[in-house]
């Protein structure tokens, strides 16, 4: 089968009575306790995954089909709503809240069969690029307790990888799945802007959430993918394009596939560690048949300051609900606006305030032109820059992150350093387009290095082929590697 | 300015005294623009499925979206964009491609802190309201946007400033909205009024909001601002909130124009500001000035798709709208040969078609406007056109006398009938001219002084003693004599009594 | 360059924002937003006046629902979520003057 990984087989097993859910769940529940210091979860949702797994049991003997995730466990983000269970975003203000409805990928994930069985930690509203900006404290990488996991999904990328769940879906804004993923050596992946619906997705940045899977392979990925996506009456935004063959784009080779590697994506900010393994990937890309080519998205280098104006803008207006008024938090004071104020002031981080304050600066009166505005204009040309690369290209190649993962308080001192992180997810997010990063061997410290292919909108399938012969190409390649790797494969 | 003038549609302020900034006597002129929000008439919310219903125990028409939970997203209502459209049409206005924006401010009863409205494109733009009076009022745009919740201010001494604590109901909240805006072309408070009285009136013809002002359903905020009659520049001007019915809207408008009347005729200026009306005082008071004003932060809504209305469903709205109150007017007005500033009255009560059929019934017009206008303001029942305009034929030949002819009106809007069955189980038959004379006779002899006056008085005199012996003679006849026939009679019995009048 | 934001606009936007900041706060977070800002230089700077706004990828329109009346959130479990209630209704501190 194409959808290969430890989520496939499990659902497999499950569905041919071959291992029972209730064995598949409790051993991630075991995992999950064990590896309690890595702090990836928020909250663990032990009884009702059991329950669940055990009426998933109760189907299979009874001669149901459970899905195609039967019994496979999942761990959501903590943006992602949930009715039995509370939704923090790792932030005090959302303390105690638990919604009264679940998000619509949760409900197609028990549709497919699939077990929650916890709420994992982030960066507080999503904000961040390393986890640290959690309410309820970091969350460490599992191949390096004394470095982030990157962020802001960092609690689901440490629970992958750290072997805890074979799948987490979480949320990108500007690279929020696919960083952690790089930096926490698994495949992280942002669908095309509406193929998932954003209703019950805490809203950071409207224009540009998407929620996407993780999993240890692409596969896996794909599958978990497969399962989320769809159009939503309940998401104005979601989009009902089919989903096309995504098991014939997992088998295929990449003979003749047209790869670009953007210029301005692979060059200046980027470790040389990270651009070796990128070169690599072109390299083994080459050797399978792929033709692989330099491309420049000339737009590409606005896409950073466009994402943070815009970015913050749609989430000073998303944050202003968290008022004191309806739910979460409360500080008491004599007046409203001092409830307000005081409850506002008290419940979110810094990192937090920084963005509202930034959105609220770009978008007022004076000053919207100047900024808000322009970063919509620049967000035409990335759109228009990057058609016109896909009319030469099948797909796209750039790192996920500019560098592996790094210590612990390292970029916190410097907001501006933080935010360089996302250097190279963010264009994918203005877009709208489909990205995907795919482990692509080690660099400094014997760290993961993620390997990003990008793909038009709606092109999850090809995206997905390339990723998969990655993976393939991934064993023939010398590991650990570095200076293996070579700039050969540019043309 | 101990003199307070009305502030009718003729009226003229003057200044009483005289300021820096305007010569005494300078007559002034208040210009008035209006912006009306009609909640409309949907099932459900502007962007969510829970009820659009008056009342209700509060919090109990809610739902994650209109509650503004943290993930939760708006979906457009339909039928809310094709009664903006009715409403649009109505109005003669460019229905266009539109977007949602964002309006951010802080305020307990807005769940998410902004409300969804639209801003730099919405979906109505420019059209006219015409008025009963002829006068065209211009109408900038009409858009979209979703109410807010209600807060109760409790404790205290229940003034917003004094409460202890506030409560706050979200039933309200989400409730689609649509908001009119005028052009500053009224030009006093009964304009203004007028205005409101039109556009509830066409908005309930199309179906597109009840137009309660007293639920809510309909409000109004007012742009006031005075000039100096005969200036074309605008002055400076000040919103005028909380203005919760016709009456507080012409009082609201006549308080804030003398305000700054004498503002300016004291050599102030007016500030550009928002200002609070107050029912109980009687006076606007200061909510908010220029400066203070919110910085809305308006941006494209991001959940939110634009809206553009395919012409075909433009076309079908506009060949589904009914005849408006206007082109009732204007088509009664037509028929009757009367202006339709005249005709308004029986419109606004919908008595037109009833009108219209009875003159095509050949009923006089006039005749006609006059039961309608005098006899039915409590509603026409089960009167027909056949009925009415049988009724005043019967008039016209002198076969009822006014007092019968009120009485089988009443009849027929009673329990229907035709006029002259009516008129024969009432007993009505008009009494004989002979019996009418002697009738006549008797009085005069009972009253010599009288018809003495009559018949030697000047042109008043005469006049005065015609109607007394009318109403002495319809009291005889308990009221069954026709007054035509009576006139006549007076007329031929004082010319033959002149010579033989008592010396 | 002129700084691109000051300590006072930091105020202000944070009033709007309805946040308080102590006077370490506002010299910490100034020069931080600055530098964001600085970073954004390049497209402000940018002369785009032929160039279309995107706020949304893709040219989706009309997206709408039937007006069909669904659920209603049960009031009781809504206002066991809140700080504080009364009476069916959420209780808050006194407000203050009208909403624009």
């Amino acid at each position: 089968m194409s959808f290969d990984g430890p989520a496939a087989r499990i659902a497999a097993a499950v569905r041919a009575g071959e291992r029972s859910a209730t064995s598949a769940v409790a051993e991630s529940l075991a995992a999950i306790d064990a590896a309690g210091e890595l702090g990836a979860f928020n909250a663990v949702t032990a009884d009702a995954a059991l329950a669940r797994a055990e009426a998933i049991d109760d189907a299979v003997a009874a001669g149901d089909d459970p899905g195609p995730l039967a019994g496979a466990p999942v761990a959501l983000k903590d943006n992602i709503c949930t009715s039995g269970a509370p939704t923090t975003c790792s932030s005090r203000i959302l303390e105690g809240w638990t919604p009264p409805y679940d998000a619509t990928v949760v409900r197609r994930l028990e549709a497919a069969g699939a077990v929650v069985v916890g709420k994992t930690n982030m960066d507080e509203f999503a904000m961040g690029s390393s986890t640290e900006n959690s309410a309820f404290g970091p969350t460490r990488n599992p191949l390096d307790p004394e470095r982030v996991p990157g962020g802001s999904s960092g609690g689901s990328a440490a629970s992958v990888a750290g072997g805890l769940t074979p799948l987490a879906l979480a949320s990108d804004t500007g690279g929020s799945i696919r960083q952690p993923a790089a930096l926490c050596g698994i495949v992280g992946m942002k669908p095309t802007y509406g193929r998932v619906s954003r209703y019950g997705l805490v809203a950071f940045a409207s224009s540009l959430d998407q929620i996407g899977p993780m999993a240890r392979t692409v596969g896996d990925a794909a599958l978990l993918y497969s399962v989320i996506a769809g159009c939503d009456p309940l998401d104005s935004t979601s989009v009902p394009e089919p989903l096309g063959d995504l098991n014939g784009a997992l088998a295929a080779d990449v003979d003749g596939l047209r790869v670009g590697i953007v210029s301005e994506l692979s060059g200046e900010g980027i470790d040389g560690d990270v651009l070796s393994r990128l070169d690599a990937a072109a390299t083994a890309l080459t050797g399978a048949g792929a033709y692989v080519g330099e491309v420049s998205v000339p737009a590409a280098v606005y896409g950073l300051s466009a994402y943070f104006l815009i970015a913050p803008a749609e989430a000073s207006s998303n944050l202003a609900r968290y008022d004191g008024v309806r739910y979460g938090l409360r500080v008491p004071a004599a007046g409203a606006v001092d409830m307000n104020v005081a409850t506002r002031t008290a419940g979110f981080g810094d990192e937090v305030k920084r963005r509202i304050m930034l959105g609220t600066f770009v978008l007022s009166a004076g000053y919207y032109d100047a900024y808000y505005a322009k970063a919509l204009q620049v967000r035409t040309l990335v759109v228009r820059d990057f058609a016109a690369a896909y009319e030469r290209f099948d797909v796209l190649l750039a790192p996920t992150s500019p560098s592996v993962a790094f210590r612990f308080g390292e970029r916190t001192a410097d907001p501006l350093t933080m935010y360089l992180s996302d250097a190279c997810t963010v264009a994918s997010n203005l877009a709208g387009h489909p990205a995907v990063s795919v482990p692509f061997g080690s660099g400094a410290d014997g760290l993961p290095v993620g390997v990003q292919v990008m793909a038009p909108a709606f092109g999850e399938d090809v995206m997905f082929r390339a990723a998969a012969a990655l993976e393939r190409l991934l064993a023939d390649v010398p590991r650990p590697d570095g200076a293996a790797a070579t700039a050969a494969a540019k043309p | 300015m101990s003199d307070r003038p009305g502030f009718g549609a003729d009226r003229v302020w003057q200044s009483g005294s005289p300021g820096l900034g305007a010569p005494a006597g300078t007559e002034w002129e208040m210009v008035v623009g209006l912006e009306v929000h009609a909640e409309l008439l949907t099932a459900t919310k502007l962007f969510s499925a829970s009820p659009n219903a008056f009342g209700g125990q509060p919090n109990t028409h809610i739902d994650p979206v209109c509650l503004g939970l943290p993930g939760t997203l708006p979906v457009l209502n339909r039928r809310a964009v094709e009664l903006a459209i009715r409403v649009g049409l109505a109005l003669g206005a460019e229905v266009r491609p539109s977007i949602f924006a964002r309006k951010n401010y802080y305020y307990p009863d807005m769940p998410k802190n902004y409300q969804i409205s639209q801003y730099d494109r919405p979906i109505n733009t420019g059209g006219s309201l015409e008025l009963p009076s002829g006068k065209v009022v211009g109408i900038v745009r009409a858009h979209l946007e979703e109410d807010t919740g209600k807060s109760t201010h409790v404790g205290g001494a229940g003034r917003i400033d004094d409460a202890a604590w506030s409560l706050v109901d979200y039933n309200r909240a989400g409730v689609p909205l649509l908001e009119i805006v005028s052009h500053p072309d009224l030009r006093s408070a009964a304009e203004a009024r007028e205005y409101v009285t039109e556009l509830r009136a066409t908005l309930l013809a199309v179906g597109a909001s009840d137009g309660k002002m007293e639920e809510g359903s309909l409000r109004v905020d007012a742009n006031v601002s005075v000039r100096p009659r005969g200036s074309a520049e605008l002055g400076t001007r000040c919103e005028v909130k909380n203005v919760n019915s016709l009456r507080s809207l012409g009082r609201a408008l006549e308080h804030e124009a003398r305000r700054q009347i004498d503002l300016l005729s004291s050599g102030q200026r007016v500030a550009q500001e928002t200002r609070h009306w107050n029912e109980d005082t009687g006076r606007t008071s200061l909510l908010r000035s220029k400066e203070e004003a919110t910085d809305y932060r308006y941006f494209p809504e991001p959940d939110l798709v634009p809206l553009v209305p395919e012409p075909a469903l433009i076309e079908r709205i506009r060949a589904d709208l009914p005849l408006l109150p206007r082109q009732r007017r204007h088509r009664l007005a037509a028929a009757a040969g009367q202006s339709p500033a005249r005709v308004a009255l029986l419109v606004e009560r919908g008595q037109d078609d009833l009108a219209l059929a009875a003159v095509e019934a050949g009923a006089t017009p006039e005749s006609v406007l006059k039961h309608l206008e005098q006899h039915l303001a409590d509603g026409a029942g089960a009167l027909t056109a056949a009925g009415l305009a049988g009724l005043i034929a019967m008039e016209q030949r002198g076969e009822l006398s006014s007092n019968q002819s009120k009485a089988v009106l009443a009849e027929m809007v009673r329990s229907g009938g035709s006029p002259s069955e009516v008129a024969q189980r009432a007993g009505f038959e008009a009494v004989a001219a002979g019996e009418l004379a002697g009738v006549l006779e008797r009085i005069i002899a009972e009253h010599p002084a009288e018809w003495q006056r009559l018949c030697t008085g000047d042109e008043r005199e005469r006049k005065k003693m015609q109607g007394f012996f009318t109403g002495q003679v319809m009291r005889a006849t308990k009221g069954q004599a026709n007054g035509r026939d009576v006139a006549a009679l007076l007329e031929d019995r004082a010319g033959t009594s002149a010579d033989s009048a008592p010396g | 360059m002129a700084e691109r934001i000051s300590r006072d606009e930091v105020a202000h936007v944070a009033w709007l924002a309805r946040l308080q900041l102590s006077a370490a706060e506002l010299e910490r977070f100034t020069p931080q937003l600055g530098d964001v800002l600085d970073h954004a230089a390049d497209v402000a700077a940018l002369n785009l006046d032929d160039v279309a706004a995107t706020s949304h990828p893709y040219p989706v329109t009309n997206v709408l629902r039937d007006d069909v009346v669904g659920p209603v959130l049960d009031r009781d479990e809504v206002l066991a979520q809140a700080p504080s209630s009364e009476d069916g209704q959420f209780r808050v501190p006194p407000v203050r003057g009208e909403s624009p």
